[in-house]
């Protein structure tokens, strides 16, 4: 019982105000450090305890932590930026030019906006990684995990469309380009690409629709979504505990209070990440090239580096397969993965087993090796049009080429799977590890070996340069 | 008696319960219905006139020669007037992925900068990935001056005759 009204009333004015918002500093007995979580607003993301497993950094790796870090980031600095931006060419462009050379700070701030972006994609599908490979998607987890795939697809489209407000040829081009990609969708892509742009092209009114999505109707949705993530994890009992392949987890575990336990080192991970965040900002700066001039493209002309992937599909498919078809099935399998892989035995336990381990090695190797060698190939040696001229290309260079791949795959994993006598979840394993690769490969010859006309090129002899 | 007039109206009860509850649904499915039109409306694109997007002047017929292509860059279009004295209005925009094609006049012929696609005076493929012909604008010939409607470009598999208008 505390004695309220024996309590006395701080003498200064500072020390009253202060005990305002902490009524007796931070508690050092587990009670007090306890009931503290549950009394303060900013920690009910955090339960009052937590599995003093879960802590481990090196199950983690901190990366859900350094997302949200980056989105804080992001929306401080993008609200700064907002300060001094007309949503309208050329205006766009030359406020841009005003910032980076007139404004206190204003390259470092636009900076620091610029790579948290990016860094934040790479952050979230690393963290996306962490999660399947441990086994986090199973249930009871599996709505946790969808949001995780709608937040990894609005995280993309907040990219996508800050992409062209600095109205540089790059931004231009990149938006042409990635949006041409959504008229080639049956039936409704042209549509959708006019309401989408505003327009036939990219114009003035693709930057007020992109600048309205991008500042408002993706961050609120975002930031929605986080909080709904963040809440589940409690709703789901906490984070998986980490296993090794094998180990059976004890009855009694033991769980220490969220402070100062998992609260510090939280507070740490960010002030390290924000100062190499700086540091990057301050010694890195943010490309940016002439004003839009919608008369001549530039050649190479790319999509954003995220969408090279995609970009390097739609040189090897006709578009309703390399754009649709492909992206769709990968996107659906990956929505639903919660639903048919679904072993409940081995959540905790990087790569499953000891088994799925090499075997993730070895698909990954493969598909390494394999990758390069297809598109080479498909480049160089095979003409599908030409050989099936009679036959439309949507079919000829579209489900042709789709189908053996496919059963390639298919075919190449099983035989894995049988030879090391692997479950199914392992052979799911295989395959994830498999495509993700190949998705990887894709990107880097997009990003590194396409140059003019999108032909192949080594990157130390790319010309131009 | 008594009896059933007391079912029939259990009856009636449930029926006006049902009868409400799909009218509440009805309501609120026309709402979010109407909600969804506005908005699908309201986005539409807005255009204006004089800019790209809305009504072009590229002058008079007899300053484009026969056998003659012309960029008019305000609009993003190619006049191009073919051997016969009939014309077609090119949008500039490659119908493979959107980049604007430039006219190469040695090898009379447009190329695509992106990915190479080819085109010939009257918008054909020549060569691929471009999946069709470029897009064709409508054109207006009032008084010998030639008026380009900008606002909507019409996809095309390929090019025929009945696309080219005379003056
Ligand atoms: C949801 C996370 C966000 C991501 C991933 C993101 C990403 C980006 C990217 C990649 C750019 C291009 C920057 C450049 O190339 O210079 C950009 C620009 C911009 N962003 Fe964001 N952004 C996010 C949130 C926000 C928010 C919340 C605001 C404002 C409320 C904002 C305002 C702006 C403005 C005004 C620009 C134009 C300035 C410039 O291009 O340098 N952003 N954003
Ligand atoms: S955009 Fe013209 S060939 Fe690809």
């Amino acid at each position: 019982m505390k004695p309220e009204d024996t309590e006395e009333i701080p003498s200064s004015l500072f020390d009253r105000m202060r005990k305002t918002l902490a009524p007796s500093g931070i508690p050092t007995d587990r009670r007090g450090r306890m009931r503290m979580v549950v009394d303060t607003l900013i920690l009910h993301i955090h339960p009052t305890k937590v599995n003093s497993r879960t802590l481990r950094f090196t199950y983690t790796w901190g990366l859900g932590g350094l997302s949200a870090l980056l989105t804080v980031i992001l929306v401080s600095t993008g609200v700064l930026l907002e300060m001094n931006y007309t949503p309208s060419p050329p205006d766009a462009y030359l406020d841009i030019i005003n910032l980076t050379t007139n404004v206190w700070f204003g390259s470092l701030v636009r900076n620091l906006h610029h790579w948290s972006g990016n860094l934040l994609i790479v952050a979230a599908v690393l963290h996306l990684l962490r999660v399947f490979f441990t086994g986090g998607h199973r249930p009871p987890r599996e709505l946790n995990w969808m949001l995780g795939v709608a937040m990894l697809l609005l995280v993309l489209g907040a990219n996508f469309t800050g992409y062209l407000l600095p109205w540089d040829e790059l931004a231009y081009w990149a938006i042409t380009v990635g949006t041409s990609i959504i008229s080639y969708v049956p039936l409704v892509g042209e549509w959708l690409n006019r309401l989408l742009l505003g327009g036939p092209e990219v114009g003035a009114a693709t930057l007020l629709n992109f600048y309205a999505l991008h500042i408002s109707i993706i961050p609120v949705t975002v930031v929605l979504l986080m909080s709904y993530h963040f809440w589940r994890i409690r709703k789901d009992g906490g984070l998986t505990i980490p296993k090794k392949p094998g180990e059976e987890l004890p009855k009694k575990m033991e769980s220490v209070t969220t402070i100062p336990y998992l609260v510090r080192p939280e507070l740490m991970f960010a002030i390290a990440w924000l100062a190499i965040m700086f540091f990057w900002a301050m010694l890195v700066p943010a490309p940016l090239e002439g004003i839009a001039n919608p008369l001549v493209s530039p050649n190479p002309a790319k999509a954003p580096w995220y969408f090279m992937g995609l970009q390097e599909l739609l040189l090897h498919f006709h578009p309703v397969i390399g754009a649709v078809l492909i992206p769709g099935l990968a996107l659906t399998s990956l929505f639903l993965l919660p639903f048919y892989d679904v072993e409940i035995k081995t959540v905790g336990v990087y790569f499953r087993s000891q088994r799925g381990r090499y075997l993730a090695i070895i698909s990954a190797g493969l598909s390494l090796l394999i990758s390069p060698i297809w598109v080479l190939l498909d480049e160089y040696v095979i003409h599908w049009t030409m050989w099936l001229p009679s036959w439309p290309t949507w079919i000829s260079n579209g489900l042709v080429p789709l189908s053996i791949l496919l059963l390639g795959i298919f075919v190449l994993t099983g035989w894995i799977a049988k030879l090391s006598r692997a479950s199914l979840e392992e052979r799911v394993l295989v395959i994830f590890v498999y495509l993700f690769t190949a998705l990887v490969v894709l990107t880097v010859i997009g990003i590194f070996f396409r140059g003019p006309g999108m032909e192949l090129f080594w990157p130390w002899m790319m010309p131009g340069h | 008696m008594v009896l059933i007039m007391s079912e029939n109206e259990k009856k009636k009860k449930i029926n006006r319960n049902n009868f409400l509850k799909i009218a509440w649904g009805a309501v609120a499915g026309l709402v979010a219905l109407e909600i969804g039109g506005v908005t699908l409306a309201y986005m539409q694109p807005r255009l204006g006139d004089g800019e790209f997007g809305g009504m072009i002047e590229a002058g008079e017929v007899d300053t484009f020669p026969p056998g003659s292509v012309t960029q008019i860059t305000e609009g993003r279009f190619y006049l191009s007037r073919l051997k016969d004295g009939g014309f077609l209005a090119l949008y500039q925009r490659c119908t493979h992925l959107g980049c604007s094609v430039p006219w190469d006049q040695v090898q009379e012929k447009f190329i695509c900068p992106c990915h190479n696609s080819q085109f010939t005076t009257v918008g054909d493929v020549i060569n691929p990935p471009a999946p069709r012909a470029l897009d064709l604008f409508p054109i207006l010939i009032e008084d010998g001056i030639i008026k380009i409607d900008t606002s909507n470009p019409i996809s095309r598999q390929n090019y025929d005759i009945t696309q080219i208008v005379y003056a």
